[in-house]
């Protein structure tokens, strides 16, 4: 549930997702599930002369298993945060 | 299996993981890809945040990987293949 709480925390934030089909999309994060499914609006291709089907598309729907990486602005990140928080996590999977 | 935990606790894999957090590691993913860069966060899924990265895709044919930099990345855990600490 870490990196749900994470992609919480980034919601109303500019990201890119690249996907393992090699599309990028940049987009406004507007929600995010428990499986790592996203909610993207306002959407661009970042590489749009090789993939222009989705030149009409305005918001979407990605399903967590397509993604590849997630870059954000590291401004948006509060790394001794997520460090800690994954100490804990790891924690309370080993004491399972 | 007891709750008593003692010194001799059971080491897991993902234990090697933990003590790199903060530090560089190279992170070797599908599709002929790796990523170094500085760990921020994992889970026992592997899914992870890093740092200052770095990602090198090798195509065949050539010589010298692409390099992409990047400040702040989320890797998938599903496209990790294996994850090693760098050496200083």
């Amino acid at each position: 549930m870490l990196f749900f709480s994470f992609f919480k925390t980034l919601v109303d934030q500019e990201v890119t997702v690249e996907l393992k089909n090699d599309i990028e999309i940049k987009g406004t994060l507007k929600s995010v599930d428990q499986y790592l499914n996203l909610k993207l609006d306002n959407i661009s291709c970042v590489n749009e002369s090789k993939y222009p089907h989705l030149q009409s598309v305005k918001n979407l729907f990605i399903r967590g298993s397509t993604v590849r990486y997630v870059h954000m602005s590291p401004n948006s990140v509060d790394c001794t945060l997520l460090q800690d928080a994954s100490r804990r996590e790891a924690m309370v999977q080993s004491a399972k | 299996m007891s709750t008593v935990r003692t010194e001799q606790q059971q080491q897991e894999p993902l234990d090697l993981i933990r003590f790199q957090l903060d530090e560089f590691v190279l992170v070797k993913l599908r599709g002929a890809r790796e990523m170094k860069g500085r760990l921020q966060g994992y889970d026992s899924h592997c899914n992870m945040v890093l740092s200052e990265a770095q990602e090198f895709i090798y195509s065949e044919g050539d010589e010298e990987p692409t390099v992409k930099k990047t400040e702040m990345v989320f890797v998938r855990g599903d496209s990790v293949i294996l994850i090693s600490p760098i050496a200083e």
